[in-house]
């Protein structure tokens, strides 16, 4: 089947019961996307689809068959430059173990394409469905705040 | 405060571009050519005896490449943990390993495969244990004490009468293996003007790492290269070995991010080693993933408390005496040593006249523990905070007062042996917290607001922050660069980047010069310190010191070597050595170490001291002759017991008819001497603020007592903290006073980082409850409603186990 990840076509094979989660990391080596649970619970494998943040361990790769899929890889710009939440995620430390990082970041992209200007209590909604065991929360909300003021 | 280059300031560390693109590689990220997956066969039962495999079913199955047993692993004895076993002691033991052309058939062959298990008397809550007729957890017996004079197997058992007294709150009469001791107890509590006394429960849970542990391994000319979750890099090298039975220059451990270990990855685990034993056996590259759910089996678990504690109080505050008996949960490998940390921590923290310590270390069939963060330290910093409170109320002297009384500082002694501190600055750090949080406005505040009712607390934190003689090693090559290797591990702390800094610092460089070297044995790492125990910060700023003033000093000698004069008449500026007297004599630093190249012998590392470990000369050896190196042992003056210390004040807002509470306001001031990275500070700050939280009021392991099955092996049932179960805001600040003994002034913190959390927040819960000690972490909902509502708790005193 074809897939549209990160804006290009991409062309594989897919098992009727395969996760988007195991086609991103082992079909296509998209191992930025990352998996901590592999149930739903955690939010390590979040990914965009149409936008909209997703747990891609939970998503059947055939459902985003003729949708767009954003993974962390996808977030820099060609030439490069990070997006403003990578660059404000880097900026607060907000990384420590940096195993939760990609679906952190991919919420907080979801989330500031569905609303520029978050409060912070906002943003912690937003995040709620992403686990840090090093504890991070307090850094990735300023990311999210730094980057959100950034874009203003 | 200082006029450090690099020590005190903020930079971006190499390795934090690939955690937010996703570049960064994780032991499961790395594939090999030909490569197969294994899948773990685990243990249903708590306890038992394999007596028949049967994997005929396995025979001709497409994509199945092979079968590892207990039986091609090497043997261990007892109470240590195996690769692999036939005498599983403890659900989710690994019995046997598949490996398959992929992970799909590797799983579908273990529903396939036949285990016949003889079932075993278990136990899983130490007190079961301990009574007469109770079960052991293993046929050795029920107690394993680790000890200097000697470690063994003992069955201890207490007449029914004793464990009823113990679970009435009464001092334990019971029989313990462990004391130690100091100053004359009986007079500190005859001189008391106050004694509080309380049992107490602080129950194991989950590390709970993000990335399910993975390693991968194969062999190439008689080494064997491993891919693993690591939380330290050098210091895994010799047990790995071990594991692996070769000999630590045939192993190639290669680290280059973990995704989380928080004690559960200090050392190689057995786990580790099987790709390695299992590719030996197939001749193909293994990798093993384990699940979420083995996560929580071999992923590790804090040890639990079942306790006793009377503390002795003078009028002015002062504790004049501590008497603490700690039956403690060491699960089936009596890994753990917690109970003796937590007398320490209350020997140094609170720092009592006298103090004894009698412990009982106890085997059960739940998940192996190990070290968790602050072990022992911050189980007892819950414990503590609501007693101190308790005393100050009877004694009416202001919490804080209570605890600046109490005050480790410079003069104190600690432990057992009395021992003096580097340096200690408590009573500073509770100043400062208070200011910051204005503990004198919030303490006077009304405090009730319809159901809702308002609790302030205070909590300390403590672990030893340091160690001493590792090596330091780096290398200038003819470009100028300066390379910085370090062997310390990449946990996420980046104290693998900040302590190289301490080498910047000397060299006078810049930080856009220097290189560091890290990630893989094969990058010529020093023998390193485990990254753990808050020491990497005290110990590595102390190795990188010394390569640096090794290369500095060689620098000059090369120098005056080439352009005259003695080494002591040159300088260095960061990018030249230079004659001080006439500046443009002068040799660059890639000119030095090209010189070091034709000079050879300890210059360019073909020469080195006696005194490094094998593996820094391994590294050098490998380095020699590629440019200037700088290489030490960490041999500095180093007497007595360094402190990470850290306080945290907390302001809740709890909901009588829920039993929720909110945290409205969190400060913690970090005392780890100079800071380092302030930045690096914060986030051990706030991550430990959210451990300490969710220590306080979350998480726990719950196992069946009928059948020892474990009730969370799920994130959200062990009760990991979550975005909305921490406050909106988490303000920190650092003491930043220089300690002695390190040449930067600086100590460790990420374990005390938790420990002023959690007892902050049990100190809060207590005062928004007219000071009612709990006496157990987590304090769950349903129990502070039981008590409001003045009902029986669900659970007898001191079970474990409850919901």
């Amino acid at each position: 089947m074809s897939l549209n990840i990160n804006g290009k076509i991409r062309r594989v094979d897919v098992l009727p019961q395969e996760t988007l989660a195991y086609t991103l990391r082992y079909k296509l080596g998209l191992t930025g996307t990352k998996i901590g649970c592999n149930r739903g619970e955690c939010g390590a494998c979040t990914v965009l689809v149409d936008d909209i943040p997703n747990y891609s361990c939970s998503t059947l790769t055939h459902s985003v068959r003729s949708r767009g899929v954003l993974t962390v890889e996808g977030l820099q710009a060609p030439d490069g430059t990070l997006h403003p939440v990578q660059q404000a995620f880097i900026d607060e430390l907000a990384p420590q173990c940096g195993f939760c990082t990609p679906g952190q970041a991919m919420a907080a992209v979801g989330l500031l394409k569905d609303n520029p200007n978050p409060t912070r209590e906002q943003a912690r909604q937003a995040l709620s469905g992403n686990l840090c065991r090093c504890g991070a929360y307090d850094n990735y909300l300023n990311g999210v705040m730094r980057a959100a003021g950034g874009k203003a | 405060m200082s006029n450090y280059k690099h020590i005190g300031k903020d930079f971006v560390p190499p390795d934090i571009t690939g955690k937010v693109t996703g570049k960064a590689r994780y032991a499961e990220d790395f594939r090999a050519d030909g490569m197969v997956f294994a899948r773990l066969y685990t243990s249903p039962m708590a306890h038992g005896r394999v007596t028949n495999i049967d994997t005929s079913a396995l025979d001709g199955m497409e994509g199945i490449v092979g079968i590892l047993t207990a039986d091609d692993v090497p043997a261990v004895e007892a109470p240590n943990a195996a690769i692999l076993t036939n005498t599983p002691v403890y659900i989710g033991d690994p019995i046997l390993a598949v490996a398959a052309e992929d992970e799909k058939t590797a799983e579908d062959a273990l529903a396939r495969i036949r285990v016949h298990i003889e079932p075993m008397p278990f136990t899983v809550d130490p007190l079961d244990s301990l009574i007469e007729g109770g079960p052991n957890a293993r046929e050795e017996g029920n107690v394993f004490s680790r000890s200097s004079e000697g470690s063994g197997f003992r069955t201890v058992k207490w007449t029914p009468q004793q464990i009823a007294d113990f679970r009435a709150g009464k001092e334990p009469t019971g029989e313990w293996v462990n004391e130690w001791r100091y100053g004359d107890l009986e007079k500190g509590f005859a001189d008391a003007a106050v004694v509080v006394e309380e049992p107490f429960v602080t129950t194991g849970y989950a590390h709970m790492s993000m990335e399910p542990r993975t390693a991968m391994a194969y062999w190439d000319n008689g080494r064997c290269y491993v891919y693993g979750s690591a939380q330290s890099q050098s210091f895994w090298i010799p047990g790995l070995a071990r594991l692996l039975g070769v000999e630590q220059k045939d192993v190639v451990l290669i680290s280059e991010h973990t995704g989380g270990g928080f004690g559960s990855k200090i050392g190689a685990y057995p786990i580790a080693a099987l790709p390695g034993w299992f590719s030996k056996k197939i001749g193909r590259p293994v990798q093993l993933r384990i699940t979420r759910e083995q996560e929580y089996y071999i992923g590790s678990a804090r040890v639990g408390f079942q306790g006793w504690i009377k503390m002795g109080f003078a009028a002015s505050g002062k504790i004049t005496a501590a008497d603490i008996f700690i039956v403690e949960d060491i699960g089936p490998n009596a890994t753990g040593g917690d109970a003796s940390s937590a007398g320490g921590a209350v020997s140094l923290v609170y720092d009592p006249e006298s103090l004894r310590f009698r412990g009982l270390p106890v085997l059960t069939n739940t998940t192996p523990r190990g070290a968790q963060r602050g072990p022992g330290q911050n189980q007892i910093a819950a414990v503590m905070a609501p007693l101190m409170d308790k005393a100050a109320r009877q004694l009416d002297i202001d919490r804080l007062e209570i605890r600046k009384i109490n005050a480790v500082n410079n003069d104190s002694t600690v432990y057992e042996n009395q021992e003096p501190v580097t340096s200690a600055y408590m009573k500073e750090a509770l100043d400062k917290g208070a200011e910051m949080f204005d503990w004198a406005t919030k303490r006077n505040k009304p405090k009730t607001n319809g159901s809702k009712v308002i609790g302030i607390g205070i909590g300390q934190g403590y672990h030893s922050a340091g160690t001493k003689g590792f090596d330091g090693l780096l290398r200038i090559t003819p470009d100028g660069k300066i390379h910085l290797h370090s062997g310390v591990g990449n946990l996420g702390t980046y104290s693998y980047a900040s302590t190289t800094r301490a080498a910047a610092e000397v060299l006078k460089c810049d930080w856009e010069d220097c290189v560091i070297e890290r990630g893989s044995t094969d990058a010529n790492l020093p023998w390193s310190s485990y990254q753990a125990g808050s020491v990497s910060i005290f110990a590595h700023t102390r190795t990188n010191y010394v390569a640096a003033l090794d290369a500095v000093q060689k620098m000059k000698q090369i120098a005056a070597e080439s352009l005259g004069g003695n080494a002591s008449d040159y300088d260095i500026d960061g990018k030249n050595v230079f004659n001080v007297k006439n500046p443009r004599q002068s040799i660059s630093y890639g000119g030095a170490a090209a010189r070091a190249i034709q000079l050879g012998g300890s210059y360019s590392g073909a020469v080195y001291p006696d005194d490094i470990h094998e593996i820094t000369k391994r590294s050098v050896e490998r380095l020699a002759g590629s440019g200037l190196i700088g290489v030490a042992k960490d041999n500095l003056e180093q007497n007595g017991v360094i402190p990470g210390l850290a306080c945290a004040f907390v302001e809740i807002e709890l909901d009588l008819e829920t039993g929720k509470y909110d945290i409205l306001d969190y400060v913690g001031i970090a005392e780890c001497g100079t800071v380092v990275h302030p930045q690096g500070v914060e986030a051990q700050m706030k991550g430990g603020a959210v451990w300490g939280m969710g220590m306080a009021s979350l998480e726990r392991h719950v196992y069946d007592p009928h059948n020892g099955l474990p009730a969370n092996v799920g994130y959200y049932q062990c009760g990991i903290p979550t975005y909305l179960d921490t406050p909106l805001h988490i303000r920190t600040a650092a003491v930043d006073l220089p300690d002695p003994q390190n040449p930067f002034g600086a100590r460790g913190i990420g374990e005390p980082a938790m420990g002023c959390s959690v007892a902050a927040v049990t100190s809060a819960i207590s005062d928004a409850l007219d000071g009612h000690v709990f006496g157990r972490t987590p304090i769950s909902r349903d129990m502070i409603i039981n008590h409001v509502a003045e009902r029986e708790q669900s659970f007898k005193p001191l079970q474990t186990n409850n919901f």
